[in-house]
């Protein structure tokens, strides 16, 4: 599978920029990379592959200094290099755009560019240096504003913009489209490409094909640890690049019709509620519907108030107004999060450890945190055995790998651990069930499995409602999509009658006002 | 060079060494003391940690002095557990001793057989009277509670003090600043003769067996574990968190309040200005060391108490200040927090 | 004109170690960290600067000595949360403790000595002279405003208390950036010690600070993290001090008792109030604030 001869010819006689030789790096318990070998020339922009847990990251914070490897060498131009630390990194010209950006909330676009710069100008030179580059390159920036008050989309242009005032030779971008709409990543593109022709290499890390092919000349592709193909992605199909990176077909999942009587079990009426904390988004009269036998999905990026309304969906906050949230005819906006689950409300929130599952507590004891009243506890006391049963059905049933219902929530991998939660929250038989962000940072076997599941629960009648930000899969198992921006609920589409250019508009904020309802 | 690297689990041998890695730790440190003090450290730890415990009186003594510090700590452990940081169980002990005091002093004379448990009710309600004021500030307001409950560890006993030095003050006791001492039905007998033991030693101990009953098996116990190691996964699965704080701080406040009951229905006898040298405090030490445990609170309680013990007999015996009691206790502390690394971490040789 | 001034004098006086301890605190949590050990460190400066003071040692080395020793305190801290990762709440708690009773210690030879007190210098004919802590504490808050907002240094360490993952991310040494801040306040809190021992009331007994150092914790909270609003808190503690000591001459026939628990009662009403507005404290209050941080995490 190694093709070694795609070297640009232009650039043949060039010393690679970044040189990579038998790269290892071990973690207790885990091998993140091993003999890794990755070459990259002036001008390119070469692509890292791989799905989630293949070790792209640990491989980039090898880069940019943040991590020393245990073996290998590593190639600057030509010249043997350490790279101690980030502040060494950029010495050298090595830039990167973290994938959670790495920004900070309470301070100013400026001052956050300025903590990147090592030798700062004035406040006043900085700003008119930050708005010249920013308009070069087409990416528009308020220097005064704080960065919680931006958008995702401006939150990466506040990155790029930095790596740009560093002039780098080497920009790393990590995962950048995950949070973008089609239309931002066009514009990303642009911007890259430039940046190439200019003569800077670009390392893109990603696990989306399609963007791979449509921008890379080269790419390394990681699986497990270890680099199990080089290539040239515009000559691959889909097909063959997804064998290199899990060593299948990219499993796919099919939403068939179904014949669920439709009722709507879950009703949001005119839900209104303020932002959570300073930084958060207020949430103006949502309505939707949502019925049984159907997953409705909710596109958009995250800080739009995804987290608000998930809080009002769960119970963890309560709101002005009962009928603000209704389930299955009544009321319920003012009850809790536990009275609203014995309802037969169940939800897979965002983040698993911490939230979703107790990180040093075994996956029993994280069994009993919210499945306590399917009869595992009796006049206040646990029922023990009966905890460890409903836990190891848990795991079968939903193929976790694990060391049994002793093991600590925090030693399962993140697929392990998501089926973990999902499934538990299926194992309580909920009449409407709330995904958030059902595969993020999950393997491709375990998305498979889980989507598989959720469809089974929706074919079965219940209500499901997905919030998340990657719009291929909410294409692939929604029935019903619409679009959660700045705070306003976009109307609600058949996914068979609309597209992700236009979803993409909705997550700018353009959308019709009023809510037409379309039928289920 | 070592580093610390993250061990894949946390260590249960290392939890349960640590406490006796800081022992050792300060007993290191009290060596270099005694001799620094020009005290041979061995004749030191003798008179510091055997002597005390010569004879049955000793050894009553020892567990006297143990019983306020594990009613404190057992209270203040399961509020740590829960995150909620009651660090004024000295001011809830003392409201404690106020309330079962005042009893004494307005019902003196009666020969009710209903005085001492309603002493002991009152001192228990005293002590969640004083917690409750955290818990209403903290569930109302979001108030936060370490600096609330410890204000009023230093309100109590000026309340104290002016009730001796005024209305409670005793009328023949030539102006001193102290109670009448109280009568006979109002007092806790011995338990064993020759010691001044009370029932408030088994009484306690009850208490942390039923302690760690609940944090086993009951689902309240469980919740508030949680509320305490992941809030946000306490919230989730829709556990009240006002009722963390309530159950918290009532808790916390009523066992302190049974302690200071305790002091004045038996070592004391009457109120005095200061009804505790410290067991309030000393009980954070108590709950920590113990390791948040209903079983290690009680065998921490008894080596605090003979910490308590043998700064006294050095005083007398070696004259060495009565503060290194003080001292001693948060060097433990200390100690106990840097031998606590090795359980979540492990030195690993960095290359 | 005679009236006001004492009332002024007891009021500054009074600010003057909550503002010292205060501000220490403040850049301490600022760079994300909470030292919950304030009141040890101020009692261990304290005894450490009569000490020196009172066997010959003068103002200014006694003064520097409670500065040393507040630090000493303090590394001890930031060897155990930064490197040994404890828990910031219980070490901090463990340092108070700590203090309480190594305080007790080192004094015991000097319970109820007495020292002369600090006499100032005179600005103005007229005016009663100027204490020179008094003035020193004004300086610090100065320093300290410039510092947060005018200074890159300053920028860094807001940066670290709100994400000492991204900071570390960017290449900037965080460990060592929290030692500067913890050390810096440990710093103030032991000049806070020094100024009550030597100056405020120039003798030493057990637990001298009286709970100053948990006030200044609480004034932080007060201030949202703004070096001028613990000024102005700092001041409103001192007025409430007044009563304590000007009460009998304003003829309030209250027991001497309830005087004394004003401070303490004032810092629960203070803390509530603010805390009610929980928007303000949390849109302020450093993110990072209390959690332990690991590089490799």
């Amino acid at each position: 599978m190694r093709c070694q001869s795609l070297l640009p010819h232009a650039r043949m006689n060039s010393a690679p920029r970044l040189a990579l030789r038998d790269i290892t790096k071990t973690y207790p318990g885990v091998i993140a990379n091993e003999d890794i070998d990755l070459t990259v020339l002036p001008g390119e922009i070469h692509a890292v592959l791989g799905e989630n847990g293949a070790g792209k990251s640990t491989l980039m914070k090898i880069i940019y200094g943040l991590v020393q490897p245990d073996a290998g060498t590593v190639l600057w131009e030509g010249r043997e290099t350490r790279i101690a630390s980030p502040a060494a990194a950029r010495r050298l010209g090595i830039a990167m755009v973290f994938q959670h950006f790495a920004l900070f909330e309470t301070l100013s676009v400026a001052e956050n560019i300025a903590l990147a710069l090592p030798d700062a100008p004035a406040p006043a030179a900085l700003a008119e240096r930050i708005r010249a580059t920013a308009e070069d390159y087409g990416l528009p920036l308020e220097p005064q504003r704080p960065v919680h008050e931006l958008s995702v989309g401006e939150r990466q242009r506040v990155e790029i913009v930095r790596c740009l005032l560093q002039s780098p030779r080497l920009l790393i971008l990590d995962e950048p489209t995950s949070v973008l709409t089609p239309q931002a990543v066009e514009t990303l593109f642009t911007t890259l490409r430039r940046l190439a022709a200019e003569g800077v290499s670009l390392l893109y890390i990603s696990h989306k094909l399609d963007e791979i092919r449509a921008l890379c000349d080269r790419a390394t592709v990681l699986r497990g640890g270890r680099v199990s193909g080089h290539c040239r992605p515009a000559g691959e199909s889909a097909d063959s690049l997804a064998r290199m990176m899990i060593g299948a077909e990219l499993p796919q999942t099919r939403l068939s019709a179904n014949n669920v009587r439709r009722e709507p079990k879950l009703v949001l009426h005119n839900l209104s509620r303020p932002a959570d904390g300073p930084f958060g988004t207020a949430l103006h009269a949502l309505q939707l519907s949502v019925h049984s036998g159907e997953i409705v999905g909710i596109a958009g990026a995250s800080g739009n108030g995804q987290s608000e309304l998930l809080q009002a969906l769960s119970g963890e906050a309560t709101l002005a107004q009962a009928d603000m949230v209704q389930m299955l005819g009544a009321p319920v906006g003012r009850l809790g999060a536990a009275a609203r689950r014995a309802r037969g409300l169940g939800f897979v929130p965002e983040e698993r450890l911490g939230r979703g599952a107790v990180p040093a507590l075994d996956l029993a004891a994280n069994t009993l945190l919210t499945a306590a009243g399917d009869g595992l506890v009796r006049r206040g006391l646990i029922l023990r055995p009966t905890v460890r049963r409903y836990a190891r059905e848990i795991i079968k049933r939903f193929r976790v790998k694990c060391h049994g219902s002793h093991a600590l929530a925090r030693s399962l991998s993140g697929g392990n651990l998501q089926k973990f939660i999902v499934g538990r929250e299926i194992a309580q038989n909920p009449e409407v069930l709330i995904v958030a962000q059902p595969t993020w940072g999950v393997d491709v076997g375990s998305a498979a499995l889980i989507r598989e599941r959720l469809i089974d629960l929706r074919n079965r009648g219940v209500a499901l409602l997905v919030i998340s930000e990657d719009l291929d899969e909410l294409f692939s198992i929604c029935d019903r999509i619409a679009v959660l921006a700045g705070g306003r609920l976009s109307p609600l589409r058949h996914t068979s009658a609309t597209d992700s250019a236009e979803i993409g508009r909705w997550m700018a904020g353009l959308f019709p006002t009023e809510t037409t309802h379309v039928p289920a | 060079m070592f580093r610390l690297e993250a061990r894949p689990a946390p260590s249960t041998l290392a939890r349960w060494l640590a406490p006796l890695g800081a022992l050792l730790l300060t007993l290191l440190l009290a060596a270099v003391l005694f001799a620094q003090l020009g005290q041979s450290p061995l004749h030191a730890f003798a008179v510091f940690f055997l002597r005390p415990l010569d004879g049955l009186y000793g050894i009553g003594e020892w567990l006297l002095k143990a019983t306020p510090l594990m009613l404190c700590g057992l209270g203040l452990a399961l509020g740590f557990r829960a995150s909620v940081w009651n660090i004024g169980a000295e001011g809830q002990l003392t409201v404690g001793a106020i309330a079962a005091g005042g009893l004494a002093i307005h019902f003196d004379g009666s020969d009710s057989a209903w005085l001492l448990p309603a002493m002991a009710g009152a001192g228990v309600l005293g002590g969640m009277l004083w917690a409750a004021i955290p818990a209403l500030l903290r569930t109302r307001w979001q108030t936060n509670e370490i600096l609330t409950t410890l204000m009023l560890a230093y309100v109590a006993p000026l309340l104290l003090a002016w009730l001796v030095n005024g209305p409670w003050r005793d009328p023949a006791g030539f102006n001193f600043p102290q109670s009448i001492q109280f009568g006979e039905s109002a007092l806790l007998a011995p338990l064993l003769a020759g010691t001044r033991l009370t029932v408030a030693f088994p009484l306690a101990l009850g208490l942390a067996v039923l302690c760690w009953l609940f944090l086993r098996h009951a689902y309240l116990g469980f919740q508030m574990n949680i509320a305490g190691q992941a809030p946000a996964a306490a919230r989730y699965a829709g556990y009240s968190p006002a009722r963390t704080v309530w159950v918290a701080l009532l808790v916390g406040g009523g066992c302190a309040g049974l302690a200071g009951f305790a002091e004045v229905a038996g070592p004391l006898g009457q109120l005095l200005p200061s009804v505790s040298p410290g067991y309030g405090f000393a009980a954070i030490i108590v709950a920590f060391v113990g390791r948040l445990h209903p079983l290690g609170v009680v065998l921490a309680s008894l080596l605090l108490s003979l910490l308590y013990l043998g700064g006294e007999s050095a005083q007398m015996e070696l004259g060495l200040p009565a503060s290194i009691t003080g001292l001693f206790q948060g060097a433990l502390l200390f100690a106990l927090l840097a031998c606590d690394t090795l359980v979540h971490y492990r030195l690993r040789r960095s290359r | 004109m005679n009236d006001w001034l004492p009332i002024l004098a007891t009021t500054l006086a009074a600010a003057t170690p909550l503002i010292f301890a205060g501000l220490g605190e403040l850049v301490t949590e600022r760079a994300g960290v909470l030292n919950l050990g304030v009141e040890g460190m101020m009692l261990i400066g304290a005894v450490s600067a009569f000490a020196v003071a009172s066997s010959g040692g003068g103002l200014l080395l006694g003064t520097l000595a409670g500065i040393g020793a507040g630090m000493a305190a303090s590394a001890l801290f930031a060897l155990l949360v930064l490197h040994c990762l404890a828990n910031q709440m219980a070490t901090g708690l463990a340092l108070a403790l700590f203090g309480v009773g190594l305080s007790a210690f080192i004094g015991r030879d000097y319970v109820s000595h007495v020292l002369d007190g600090v006499s100032g210098y005179t600005l103005l004919d007229g005016l009663p002279p100027l204490d020179p802590f008094i003035v020193g504490s004004l300086g610090l808050f100065a320093l300290v405003q410039w510092f947060l907002y005018r200074s890159r240094g300053g920028l860094v360490l807001r940066a670290v208390g709100e994400s000492p993952s991204t900071a570390h991310a960017l290449g900037y040494p965080v460990r060592l950036i929290r030692w500067a801040a913890i050390l810096f306040g440990g710093a103030c809190s032991g000049l806070a010690g020094a100024y009550l021992a030597t100056d405020y009331t120039p003798m030493w007994v057990e637990g001298l600070s009286a709970g100053r150092g948990w006030i200044a914790l609480a004034l932080v909270v007060f201030a949202t993290w703004k070096p001028a609003r613990l000024l102005a808190g700092a001041y409103l503690f001192g007025g409430v001090t007044i009563l304590q000591f000007h009460g009998q001459a304003l003829g309030l026939a209250v027991p001497s008792q309830f005087m004394s628990m004003l401070p303490y009662l004032a810092t629960i009403v203070v803390l509530t109030l603010i805390s009610r507005r929980g928007h303000a404290i949390r849109l302020n209050a450093p993110a990072s604030l209390g959690q332990v941080w690991h590089p490799d995490s």
